[in-house]
């Protein structure tokens, strides 16, 4: 397939890898932000083709794994709802909240609909006039211009009984939390294709001039990571961090201006609570009052229905801060696997701890 | 959930564009791609072109990946 082929290519990617071992000198920890680079990274054995010096941590890019679980709670309970359909993307299903999962309240008898695109849930509203259609707004940038270009047809074609629960994030204020906290020390970021295509490489501007930590904007095919890597390294050896595209077909440095204002006309900047990070200033969106009539929190107001429980022995939170590896989770492959999950790291097509368990091979599973 | 893949663009009408991937059609949203046009590459994701690939710049990226592999075989 064109664009993806040619950026598989065995040789290309032998020379990146000889480049980026004869540019490495010193120990250097990346992190890549994107849950879609790091299964990547272990799919195509990124992590065996750069020097054991270059260490890699995955990061939040996951909107199923950084949901809070209060905020899937509240998911499960509006699924309890007379009437209510609720719609949302397959990976939400089994993530455990603090006692089901949306999986087990369907089960139990909740009208609950795997969906591929916001504009399939529009259709579902359309479909089931009367019943309240309340589509499970998860994602980054990359996805939230479209959950806004729903509620814009909503309005524009008067359907009545679509509804939106905002669980937008973003990508810089997390990334600044992330640097703020003690402990993980980041040379370099993997930053995130397709949120880039969206915000553009300004918005990192501040990481490399305030933080000093070099960020290139990465695809995901492996040549573009290793090419990203190669960047890094070589930011990092001349001390000169700064914000590359190394994504050139897909990110220019402006972004996609008509996408913004499709996200910015719906939606405003508000406080967010993540998984294993807690609430971060200004790192998710709200739907604007001007819109509200599309709003589940302002048309269904649910309180918690039990007391808040995480996942005992659950490191999730950990993983997601790039503080602990998959593996360093006692859970991990024993009570928690793909099969069977404790948190939404092993359940998330984009999770940490879901590509480990795919990808990685048991003897070598302590070294990546 | 971020992944989006590169389809391309077989015919449009108004916001929307039929598009292709190893065979498989597709209806898209192109809204928020307004250059794109018949015979573009864009980058589809949950249902919605996000932007149409630049083709000059992945001939580009291939040409400098190319060279380095070139040099490196020398070395």
């Amino acid at each position: 397939m064109k664009f993806i082929d040619e950026y598989r290519d065995s040789r290309l990617a032998r020379g990146l890898a000889n480049r980026i071992a004869q540019r490495s000198t010193r120990k250097i920890t990346l992190m890549e932000f994107c849950g879609g680079h790091t299964h990547a990274i272990l799919k195509h054995g990124i992590r065996q083709m750069v020097p054991e010096a270059v260490e890699m941590r995955s990061g939040p890019g996951c909107p199923v794994c950084v949901t809070a679980t209060a905020d899937l709670d509240k998911a499960i309970a509006l699924s309890r709802l007379p009437d209510v359909i609720i719609a949302t993307f397959g990976d939400m299903m089994r993530v455990p909240g603090s006692y089901s999962s949306l999986q087990q309240s369907k089960a139990a008898g909740a009208d609950i609909r795997v969906v591929y695109s916001t504009m399939d849930a529009l259709e579902l509203a359309k479909a089931n006039y009367g019943r309240p259609v309340i589509f499970v707004g998860i994602g980054f940038e990359t996805t939230a211009p479209t959950i806004a270009a729903a509620i814009l047809a909503a309005r524009r074609e008067g359907i009545k009984n679509f509804y939106v629960l905002s669980l937008g994030k973003l990508t810089p204020p997390v990334m600044k939390a992330l640097l703020d906290a003690d402990g993980l020390r980041l040379d370099g970021i993997v930053c995130p294709g397709h949120v880039s295509v969206i915000i553009g490489s300004r918005p990192y501007e501040f990481i490399a001039r305030d933080y000093r930590v070099a960020c290139v904007i990465s695809g995901f095919e492996p040549l573009d990571i290793l090419l990203s890597i190669d960047k890094l390294v070589e930011q990092i050896e001349h001390d000169r961090p700064a914000v590359e595209i190394a994504y050139a077909r897909g990110v220019k440095p402006a972004g996609n201006e008509k996408a913004r204002e499709i996200m910015e006309n719906v939606f405003e900047v508000a406080d967010a609570r993540w998984r294993g990070i807690g609430t971060i200033p200004a790192s998710g969106l709200k739907i604007r009052t001007e819109y509200e009539r599309f709003d589940a929190d302002k048309a269904f107001p649910v309180g918690p229905e039990q007391p808040l429980r995480e996942p005992e022995g659950c490191r999730c939170g950990d993983v997601i801060r790039g503080s602990a590896k998959p593996v360093e989770c006692n859970l991990f492959g024993k009570a928690c696997t793909p099969e069977t999950p404790v948190g939404p790291c092993m359940v998330s097509g984009e999770g940490a701890c879901a590509a480990y368990h795919q990808y990685g091979l048991p003897e070598n599973l302590q070294t990546l | 959930m971020c992944l989006a893949v590169p389809v391309k663009i077989i015919s449009m009408d108004g916001d929307c564009a039929e598009t292709e991937i190893a065979g498989v059609r597709r209806r898209v949203n192109i809204a928020m791609t307004p250059e794109a046009r018949v015979g573009d590459y864009v980058l589809l994701h949950t249902g919605f072109a996000i932007a149409v690939i630049d083709e000059a710049e992945a001939e580009e990226t291939l040409g400098i990946l190319q060279e380095i592999a070139s040099l490196s075989e020398v070395h």
